[in-house]
């Protein structure tokens, strides 16, 4: 195969249609009037973020004097794809029966999972995809798991509710989702949850757990959860999660 | 209109009249009670506004001071009518008076009968006259300026700051939007108070208050000569102060306002009593400010599955039409709800989204229907996400919707940015003229998929409708049968609000809106 080149993995740039070629296409909004003097301005900012090459394929006229532009660049920079380390779950996840199986033979009694959208947050899309018995896709929620007391207590809960409920059911997990993220009002609201269970001396004895679009498992534990999940998880991500954590609290 | 569903018109009149004795039963729960709300409402429509000097809002201090001294029940109209005659000041005055403690509205000496009722009448009727103003304001509007095409579109604007939002409005009416939104920050629903005066922050969207409707209403305004078609605005009326809203907007000439008899109940766990009373009073002032309102069975679809629960969707149509003509809601006001929800992988979806949005068209023919983007299913993929509007639009035009939510392809990251909007709109307009009249060319299969689908729909929610009828729609909502959320009677926020009504209570804006000429 003389003529193609081999993924040099501590060299990688975006491909485009041939290795190397750094192609990358962005769109964005400058607040300057649409025109070429507006073009030239992206061309030149995207040159300063590092790309050859810039070419503004289409820009767009947004009213208010403020322009819009579909582009294309040649990234110059690349990453060393070896010696990257992404902290995860890092585990094998359980479908629904591997996880009511796990409870009954290793934990044999009900796991108690208590969840809320805290604070100001009143979208309970995320909550109830993994709590509510109908769940999401063709997943099913927490409430149908056998095994499982799942109570989801729905929107705007405030943290002191939350942990007050956390207490009052026992529970072994608290799941948190913040979908609001904007101003970074999820960063203030899920830090305050940590620090308010710490303050009880809850905080080592119950499962800490958050998800939302915007929250990664390297977010949650450097806010001080025990795990993350974003988007595109499941019932039984948490699910596996929890019930582990729960077998190995035992021990 | 000549039904392509082959609907069955006898399943649609049981139905509707099912949901009519519904509403016919609730009524007479709402005839008995207020709420503080609705006695703030009066209070602000008699002329009462402004902030005390810990920024409470003098309608509050009004009302709180009437429910201490142990006098809600007769109602703020006649207190104030009362303190109107024996001190000679107005509304405004005496509202300050009570927040300095220098009058004790409830403690006066009480005044002849009909020299408070003609007090009340002469500054209710006022009040009245702007309402109408309002109006006709907006119809001069119309008939010289003009209006988009429906389906009319309508974006959002959630910047938390009512200048930044102006930007954005104004750039997507110039885009081609006919509706702008403005959301209004996470958790107002929950206040029991509306806030006042301009606002430069908040979270996910910007305080209604009735100074921001009023310095968007203008920029909205201006760019509507500009762009030579009258922009619609568009808020909340829900939560806890739902008629409060409605006259805020009523004064400063909203178009559109949310109001759904319900949704406080199923999805801000607000107490089911407190909303009920709360929206037949909004909706009254909505209905004679010529305001449409957009009703949020939507929100059943995020909850619920839309393929299993389309029934419970078009059941709270009915239930909503009829609350809405009790009001006094012409269907031409109606912004009846419904949503693009199902899961874009399942075989044939389009046509099942396709047979409702058509279903609700023929079901409601003069309403102004309200049309909900795909949200459940956007994934960050925006390129999918594209399409799926597209999709979306494509069943708008067809089947004749109102009012055109458009989707944006950046949904399930983040509130829309100034681009995201300028495509979504770019997106609709596309579809809208590229296909406009395809509704009037193409008919369906006669029991096709499309027919068979509306027709089991119906059958289901005539069904849920008479069931709710022998249930009543509070043991109905006790089990959960509205979007899969249950509450109680007793339970949610706000029924300390409530208060039963003495024999002799009045409150003059619903003859007046309600019984006046339009």
């Amino acid at each position: 195969m003389e003529g193609i080149q081999k993924v040099d993995l501590t060299k990688v740039k975006p491909y485009g249609d041939t290795l190397n070629d750094g192609m990358v296409q962005m769109s964005f909004s400058l607040p300057v009037p649409y025109g070429d003097e507006a073009c030239e301005a992206a061309r030149q900012l995207a040159s300063k973020m590092g790309f050859d090459d810039p070419a503004v394929v289409y820009s767009k006229d947004l009213g208010v004097g403020y322009t819009y532009f579909v582009m294309y660049g040649k990234c110059t920079h690349t990453v060393d794809y070896t010696t990257i380390e992404v902290p995860k779950v890092s585990m094998e996840f359980m479908d629904r029966h591997e996880v009511e199986d796990y409870i009954s033979e290793n934990i044999k009694r009900d796991v108690v999972i208590v969840g809320a959208c805290t604070g100001t947050d009143a979208h309970t899309v995320g909550i109830d995809a993994i709590m509510n018995m109908k769940g999401f896709d063709g997943n099913y929620g927490l409430e149908r798991y056998k095994g499982i007391e799942a109570i989801n207590m729905g929107s705007q809960v405030p943290n002191e509710e939350l942990i007050a409920k956390a207490i009052e059911v026992k529970a072994d997990a608290i799941l948190v989702s913040q979908v609001v993220t904007q101003k970074d009002v999820h960063i203030a609201n899920l830090t305050q949850l940590v620090e308010m269970m710490e303050a009880e001396g809850l905080r080592d004895k119950i499962i800490l757990v958050c998800g939302g679009p915007r929250i990664s498992h390297e977010l949650a534990q450097e806010l001080g959860y025990d795990a993350g999940f974003g988007s595109g998880s499941f019932a039984n991500h948490v699910a596996t999660f929890v019930v582990k954590k729960v077998a190995e609290k035992m021990v | 209109m000549e039904s392509k569903l082959n609907l069955n018109p006898a399943l649609i009149d049981s139905a509707r009249s099912a949901a009519g004795r519904i509403a016919e039963n609730v009524q007479l729960f709402i005839d008995k009670n207020t709420t503080v709300t609705v006695e703030r409402t009066i209070a602000r429509l008699m002329g009462v506004d402004g902030v005390d000097e810990i920024d409470k809002p003098l309608p509050n201090v009004l009302v709180d001071s009437i429910k201490e001294g142990g006098g809600l029940s007769r109602g703020v109209a006649f207190w104030l009518g009362n303190a109107m005659v024996q001190t000679g000041k107005a509304p405004q005055e005496i509202a300050e008076g009570v927040s300095a403690g220098e009058i004790d509205i409830t403690r006066l000496p009480i005044a002849d009968e009909n020299k408070i009722m003609e007090a009340v009448y002469k500054v209710a009727e006022k009040m009245v006259d702007r309402i109408k103003n309002n109006r006709s304001k907006r119809n001069e509007y119309l008939n010289t300026i003009g209006e988009g095409r429906k389906p009319y579109l309508y974006v959002i604007v959630a910047t938390g700051n009512i200048y930044e939002d102006v930007i954005q409005a104004q750039a997507a009416a110039r885009q081609g939007a006919d509706v702008i939104a403005v959301i209004r920050t996470t958790a107002q629903s929950l206040l029991d108070y509306v806030p006042y005066g301009p606002t430069t922050e908040g979270f996910g969207g910007t305080f209604a208050t009735q100074e921001n409707f009023r310095i968007m209403r203008r920029a909205l305004d201006e760019i509507g000569e500009e762009v030579g078609r009258y922009i619609r605005l568009c808020n909340y009326c829900s939560g806890l102060c739902m008629p409060e809203i409605a006259a805020m907007g009523a004064m400063e000439r909203l178009d559109v306002m949310l109001n759904d008899a319900l949704y406080g109940i199923l999805f801000r766990d607000i107490n089911m009593q407190r909303t009920l009373v709360d929206q037949y009073f909004s909706r009254i002032i909505n209905g004679f400010a010529g305001i449409i309102i957009n009703t949020g069975e939507d929100n059943y679809l995020t909850t619920a599955d839309a393929v299993e629960e389309a029934h419970t969707v078009l059941a709270s149509q009915f239930i909503n039409e009829q609350f809405a003509l009790k009001a006094g809601i012409p269907e031409e006001q109606m912004g009846l709800g419904h949503a693009f929800e199902m899961n874009p992988t399942l075989e044939n979806g389009f046509l099942y989204e396709l047979a409702q949005a058509q279903m609700a068209r023929e079901i409601f023919p003069k309403a102004p229907l309200k049309y909900m983007p795909p949200t459940k299913f956007m994934t960050g993929n925006i390129f999918k996400g594209h399409l799926q509007d597209a999709l979306f639009n494509f069943i708008s035009v067809w089947t004749h919707q109102g009012i055109q939510l458009l989707g944006m392809p950046t949904e399930a990251i983040h509130t829309p940015h100034l681009q995201d909007r300028m495509l979504s709109i770019e997106n609709a307009q596309y579809i809208f003229n590229n296909a406009r009249d395809i509704g009037e060319e193409v008919e369906f299969k006669k029991d096709g998929i499309i027919q068979k689908r509306a027709q089991e729909v119906l059958a289901k929610a005539e069904e849920l409708l008479r069931d709710i009828e022998n249930e009543g729609i509070f043991d109905t909502i006790e089990k959960g049968k509205f979007g899969g959320v249950k509450r109680s009677f007793a339970g949610g926020k706000g029924l300390e609000g409530v208060v039963e009504k003495h024999e002799n209570y009045f409150n003059p804006f619903i003859d007046l809106l309600l019984g006046g000429d339009r």
